[in-house]
């Protein structure tokens, strides 16, 4: 729809979405100072290990390979959904965003399970300060990737009971930066935490 | 059941701190009692407290900043009047509260006074110096308002249940941690803040948004007004800087509520970090306080200079220079922590070069008024007594950022002295000018000049006579936070300070009887005009107080003093030839439930009550998802109703009373 042809209630609404957008757009960039300062934390703790494990003994690159895997698949998925919102098929909509979300519960068992079997070996994260780190930074992001998981049910409930309407399609538009910002994230710790941990 | 909460929280260890429990208790009460007599419970809560209007919650933030004012400045006298009689004894606080209260005091007037009282005067005034008829996201402005106000309800509940941080408004670990600190001190300070930093960081992305994208046609951004601009580079420290805030306050929640280690002595923890991270966030701060107080200064010396702004655009880059370098300078609050010489040189340069387009402000208001013709409304005093006493702080900043000057005075009176007087001349007379000047455009009656006046006179007499002594006290040794000391030749000084805390105390008084006198006299004073002080700027516009919907008619722009050439070129007050309906935001209650149950979630985990944490953040989680499924949170104001409110308001301009 050009500009010429919309009424003033619909150039408002559209305005509206677009500073829904921008407003998120720095949330995303406050969230991602969080994760910086978070990064950087992590950084400094590397030695802080008190005698106890470090990376090297803790950290498995399987787990660490699958889980990446599996987020950034399920950005892919996230992008098809993306891309059937445009098209207006609201069934295959649903379709990929059950694929995201399965792929993202994937995800955040994976990182359940190396917790557990970290605090299960004495590795917690009131062992050192090392670990504090580890267990913050990376918990921070499944936080987040818990969150967008309960988001993205909220909103499949909203495309199947208001179908994809302007409203609708915005809050998917911002649930997808969200989603494909955790990826970014992601990259971060696989880079930063998982890799140098190992190598 | 209520975790670590039992009857011996009940402030009973001393009939002080009992007597602060009873007159919070005991002014809570009262004003229910007002509340409940005047029947006003109905008309608070549709037209205020549930209410998306960005002025009524810029009013109500402004509300909350006062009463915290009132709150810090009685720690502050108490304070002093320590100080003064407590050589070589006791003075009448134990050590125990006397460090309670200089943590509530600085904590309460950075987060709870000076940060309400900027978010206020800016969400009052942004949307009508732009033109627009809100912010861009208005039940979030609510929600950032009822989160800061779920953060200073915390600090007040300390002082009746449990105690408060005897830790310092900066709340340093290793002392701060669990091991030194087990009680519910630190943890009130710390969900306070972060409850309260969510609502900050909130609010700057709104701000952003809103001044991004909300302007007038024709305000392009070199058009827009310097309170304008200063309040868009704050918003984008705010937005940027308060993270760092929610990483160090949370990391150190984590480490006293989980063990964890990052800022212990032991265990690989490092309490450096705490240092850097808690002050990434404060040295933005600083900025984050102290620029939108430049812009209103600069509105009023125009104003009652009757002149341009000399050198707007040097103003403009000033401004958004010092918001970068304000990133830059952070280490220059701990150069005594022993960084490398070379690292403390760095952040000295910066500090000393920040100082540079500050300077370049001094000129732009000595320079307005130069050959104006100067009005001395107490706004204008405000901002006199500001230039002047603020260059005093800032050279005193320049000295202290050479680090060996710092390693000297570092904790001493002199760098209380110092940060003083940069707050109190930059951010609070800079609010109070604000707040004297815009009174009669959010409520339509004048304010009282002549108790103004007398508030500024004792502020700034006050002022001089209760920091003064401090630098001398610091040049002499004397540590900062001292509940005791035993050198004779510092009470003098001590006793020269707790008086201008008195003369302070008669400035506040001076604000009351201004708030009283002008409510008193309001028909007498009434302004129909809109513009009681020949403005220059789109505010002053429209209606006092605004309509809800600001403008019936979006303003075009052309100039940076839009309402002055309008009024020039005589189109000031043209109406239009027909009004057309009006979307406008509808009011909501979930701010104040989200913002009641923030507090109860807060009040929870600081007495380990884990029940009351799940179920308080689980109505939280439900109010936020209703919320954002609600497609349609406006409302249509006919164009019927828009012409009768523009007609009325005509008719009663043409009657001037």
């Amino acid at each position: 729809m050009s500009a010429a042809h919309m009424s003033a209630h619909e150039r408002e609404e559209a305005e509206t979405h677009e500073q829904r957008a921008l407003g998120f757009w720095l949330y995303l960039m406050g969230d991602a100072v969080i994760f910086a300062l978070l990064f950087a934390t992590y950084a400094i703790m590397i030695p802080g290990t008190a005698g106890g494990p470090g990376g090297k003994q803790l950290f498995d690159l399987n787990n660490a390979a699958l889980e990446t895997v599996l987020l950034l698949v399920s950005s892919t998925t996230f992008g098809i959904a993306s891309l059937q919102v445009k098209a207006g098929n609201r069934g295959a909509v649903m379709g990929w965003l059950g694929v995201t979300f399965l792929l993202g519960a994937g995800f955040v068992f994976l990182e359940i399970r190396e917790f557990v079997g970290l605090i299960a070996q004495g590795a917690g994260p009131d062992r050192s300060g090392f670990l504090s780190a580890f267990f913050t930074l990376v918990g921070t992001h499944g936080v987040h990737v818990s969150m967008g998981l309960l988001w993205i049910l909220i909103l499949s409930a909203q495309v199947m009971t208001k179908g994809l309407t302007l409203p609708v399609a915005s809050r998917l538009y911002r649930l997808g930066l969200f989603w494909h910002f955790l990826d970014i994230a992601w990259v971060g710790i696989f880079s930063i935490v998982y890799l140098p941990g190992l190598l | 059941m209520f975790g670590r909460l039992t009857i011996e929280a009940l402030p009973l260890y001393s009939a002080i701190a009992a007597g602060g429990a009873a007159v919070t208790v005991g002014g809570a009460l009262l004003v229910a009692i007002v509340l409940t007599w005047l029947k006003a419970w109905k008309y608070l809560w549709t037209d205020w407290l549930t209410s998306t209007d960005h002025k009524r919650i810029g009013i109500m933030y402004i509300v909350l900043a006062l009463i915290m004012l009132l709150r810090g400045f009685v720690d502050a006298i108490m304070m002093r009047a320590q100080q003064a009689m407590a050589l070589n004894a006791g003075g009448y606080l134990p050590p125990e509260h006397f460090d309670q209260i200089f943590s509530s005091h600085g904590t309460i007037m950075i987060f709870f006074m000076a940060m309400p009282f900027m978010t206020g005067l800016i969400n009052v005034i942004v949307p009508l110096q732009i033109g627009t008829r809100d912010v861009a996201f208005p039940w979030l402005n609510a929600v950032s308002l009822w989160l800061s106000a779920a953060g200073a309800g915390l600090v007040m509940v300390s002082l009746v249940i449990g105690k408060f941080s005897t830790a310092g408004w900066t709340g340093y670990p290793p002392y701060s941690g669990i091991e030194y600190n087990p009680g519910v001190g630190v943890d009130y300070w710390i969900w306070a803040i972060l409850i309260s930093g969510v609502g900050s960081t909130m609010s700057g992305i709104n701000f952003i948004v809103t001044i991004l994208k909300r302007r007038a046609p024709g305000m392009t951004l070199m058009r827009m007004t310097p309170f304008v601009w200063t309040a868009l580079c704050a918003s984008v420290l705010m937005a940027f800087a308060f993270p760092a805030i929610t990483v160090a306050c949370g990391l150190l929640a984590l480490d006293r509520l989980a063990g964890m280690h990052f800022f212990t002595n032991a265990h690989g923890g490092n309490m450096m970090n705490y240092a850097n991270l808690f002050w990434i966030w404060g040295h933005p701060e600083v900025y984050i306080l102290i620029l939108p107080a430049f812009g209103i200064f600069s509105e009023v010396v125009a104003t009652f200079s009757r002149k341009r702004l000399f050198g707007y655009e040097s103003l403009v880059y000033a401004t958004a220079a010092i918001a970068i370098l304000s990133f830059t300078v952070w280490l220059h609050h701990f150069f005594t922590m022993g960084s490398s010489a070379n690292v403390n040189a760095f952040f000295g340069v910066t500090t000393m070069i920040i100082a540079v387009p500050t300077g370049v402000k001094v000129f732009n208001w000595l320079l307005t008024m130069y050959r104006g013709r100067i009005d001395f409304h107490p706004s204008m005093m405000w901002s006199i007594g500001f230039i002047i006493t603020f260059v005093i702080g800032g050279m005193t900043g320049v000295l202290l950022a050479l680090p060996p000057a710092d390693f000297l005075m570092h904790n001493t009176t002199f760098l209380v002295a110092h940060f003083h007087n940069m707050i109190i001349p930059g951010v609070l007379f800079g609010y109070l000018a604000g707040y004297m000047y815009w009174f009669p455009k959010a409520f339509g009656f004048a304010f009282d000049r002549k108790w103004g006046l007398r508030s500024f006179w004792c502020w700034l007499i006050g002022f001089y006579l209760a920091f003064m002594p401090l630098y001398i006290l610091g040049l002499k040794g004397m540590p900062r936070r001292m509940e005791t000391y035993n050198d004779p030749s510092w009470q003098p000084y001590l006793m020269v300070a707790a008086f201008g805390a008195f003369v302070v105390m008669c400035g506040i008084g001076c604000m009351v009887m201004q708030l009283y006198v002008s409510i008193r006299d309001r028909k007498l004073t009434v302004d129909r005009t809109g513009d009681p002080f020949n403005g220059r700027t789109l505010e002053w516009s429209t209606s006092s107080p605004p309509p809800a919907y600001n403008f019936a008619v979006i303003p075009t722009v052309a100039d940076r003093e839009p309402f002055l050439e309008m009024k020039e070129k005589g189109t000031a007050y043209a109406r239009p030839a027909a009004y057309e309906a009006i979307r406008m935001p509808s009011n909501t209650p979930i701010g104040v439930i989200l913002g009641a149950f923030a507090f109860v979630l807060g009040f929870a985990i600081v007495w380990h009550i884990w029940w009351l944490v799940i179920v308080s953040a689980l109505i939280m989680f439900a109010a936020v998802i209703v919320r954002s499924s609600d497609d349609d949170s406006e409302f249509t104001l006919s164009a019927a109703e828009v012409k009768r409110i523009e007609d009325e308001r005509f008719r009663l301009m043409g009657t001037g009373r």
